[in-house]
């Protein structure tokens, strides 16, 4: 998300659809969000002082018997802390109920317009009423999909206008976030290494020791996907509030925004959805490790789509590059591609990817047929991930 | 400072760099008493999709008018504050904040509390950025006694 993502495209809710949430949103515009609102302390000097300490502001007129409170904590003596927001209204309440039930649970607040009527003196009594001004339409930001927020908010002391305080927010659906090193389509993609170890290609029979794949990066995110692989059980999340199935792992449900999930393991059956073929640059360490040799040759790039639904891009080992087939069974394996690195990897249930494999090359061509720059390029938008 | 004069359109205020600590970002949330947890606890920033905690914006308020209200002097008070945010303030970051004065008129305008002659009423665009961006844009609207201000002649440094 720092300084990277962008926003198109990323995460938020199908644009597609006629924005009904909107017509409801709407219709809180004008309604009150808070009512008799009372601050829980009076205007008081530890809490300024606390506040002046973390500012680090020094301003004379804070501190001393004469001291007001900075201006710019007008807002500070209206927040309900740990133990919540007292005169709050039932429209608020419902406005982001709505709001959450949707998937755009995430806020953050982005615009804060204060004015100051009269300084607010220690010992003053706090009270407020708050109205929602403005629901915007359904925005696209860096951060993610949702909706601006704006109430207004009028703040008395000891009863008397002290100052007003306006604030937007942004209710949001996180844009997703990529994980470095994997691809973008699944961590147990193998991804091609970004640099190719400089005798690739020509390693022969006296070669010292076979070329390692890139490590997976392997963050909190996808951690519980690892820990699986290490049980040699393929875990695919499932979103805890509306089910859906996701792969590969993100923290929160791309169909509903719910970050609550569980896993199912996957029964390890599966067809191959798509793949391409790389043959340059070579890649030694991605010659299919049960090979007798460590070869440099083509190798295929799967995207296998498991018996759940969902995909996950591999590689098929027991068959030569050119005998996948778009549609082939394939069934789930784990090898260990070197000493300390198990994948989750995939063989054809028939034996040798032979004709009863599946519907053949179809469209496409076969693999073959691709110049190699095509499919270079391919690879390397699912696989290379890391920018 | 370097000069010491009634601000005037067009003064550049001197720059000041906030660093942007986790216990500034916490001392600030829990000062202006906003429990979010995004302010305060890493991990569940991070499920929210935020790579780490961040500053609220109270503080960000906070700090703007501490800016001002350093560059203009005891005398200084606010009257308005209005601000965007942008680039999220995470930790281990700085912030530097910079100021244009926008307008300058003398006489306390529409200032109800602070009736008494010899000020004037200013107006100061402030930018607070840090590495990713500008974390904040604003406008500043202060009185300040008629006399000397401390603005920022060409690349003034640190604060008097």
């Amino acid at each position: 998300m720092r300084g990277g993502d962008d926003a198109g495209g990323l995460g938020g809710p199908d644009t597609r659809e006629p924005d009904e949430l909107y017509e409801k949103l709407r219709a809180y515009e004008g309604q009150a969000a808070a009512v008799g609102g009372r601050g829980k302390d009076p205007v008081n000097e530890p809490m300024i002082r606390h506040w002046c300490e973390a500012m680090g502001d020094t301003h004379a007129a804070y501190t001393g018997p004469e001291a007001v409170a900075p201006p710019t904590m007008l807002q500070v003596w209206t927040m309900g802390g740990l133990s919540g927001h007292s005169g709050r209204s039932e429209a608020y309440d419902e406005l982001f109920a709505l709001l959450d039930d949707a998937g755009y649970a995430s806020v953050v607040a982005t615009d804060c317009e204060q004015e100051y009527a009269r300084p607010l003196r220690p010992g003053e009594e706090i009270t407020f009423d708050a109205v929602i001004e403005s629901v915007s339409e359904r925005k696209t930001t860096k951060l993610g999909t949702g909706y601006f927020v704006t109430t207004r908010m009028d703040v008395r002391a000891d009863g008397e206008p002290a100052g007003t305080h306006r604030f937007r927010i942004l209710k949001y659906v996180p844009a997703r976030r990529r994980v470095k090193g994997a691809g973008a389509l699944g961590s147990a993609s193998p991804a091609p290494a970004p640099a190719p170890a400089p005798a690739a290609g020509v390693a022969g029979p006296g070669a010292p020791e076979r070329s390692r794949r890139p490590r997976p990066v392997i963050n909190r995110d996808n951690a519980g996907f690892w820990e699986g692989v290490a049980r040699h059980r393929l875990l695919i999340q499932r979103c805890g509030s509306c089910a859906r199935l996701r792969f590969p792992w993100l923290p929160g449900c791309n169909a509903c925004g719910s970050p609550d999930w569980d896993t199912v393991e996957a029964s390890g059956e599966g067809t191959v959805f798509s793949y391409v073929v790389m043959h340059h640059p070579p890649f030694p360490a991605f010659a299919a490790p049960d090979r007798a040799t460590d070869t440099a040759g083509p190798y295929a790039v799967v995207l296998v789509e498991l018996a759940e639904g969902v995909r996950i891009i591999s590689q098929v080992v027991g068959v030569e590059h050119d005998r996948v087939r778009i549609g082939m069974p394939v069934r789930l394996e784990f090898q260990r591609v070197d000493e300390d690195l198990e994948l989750p990897l995939f063989r054809p249930l028939a034996p040798d990817g032979g004709p009863g494999g599946g519907p053949g090359g179809g469209p496409d061509g076969g693999p073959d047929a691709a110049p190699a720059g095509v499919v270079g390029r391919a690879c390397g938008g699912s696989g290379r991930g890391g920018r | 400072m370097s000069t010491a004069s009634a601000p005037r359109a067009g003064d550049t205020l001197p720059p000041l760099e906030i660093p942007v600590t986790r216990t500034l970002i916490v001392a600030g949330a829990i000062a202006s008493r906003d429990y979010q947890d995004v302010h305060h606890d890493v991990e569940l920033a991070k499920a929210k999709g935020s790579p780490d905690i961040f500053m609220n914006i109270l503080t960000t308020n906070g700090l703007v008018g501490r800016y001002l209200t350093d560059c203009f002097g005891p005398g200084a008070t606010l009257r308005k504050v209005a601000i965007r945010l942008g680039a999220p303030n995470y930790p281990g970051d700085t912030m530097t904040l910079t100021g244009t004065v926008e307008q300058v008129e003398q006489g306390a305008v529409g200032a109800e509390g602070a009736a008494e002659g010899g000020t004037a009423t200013v107006t100061v665009n402030v930018v607070g950025a840090n590495s990713i961006g500008k974390h904040v844009t604003g406008t500043v609207t202060l009185t300040v006694p008629a006399g000397p201000v401390r603005t920022a002649g060409a690349g003034a440094g640190g604060d008097a």
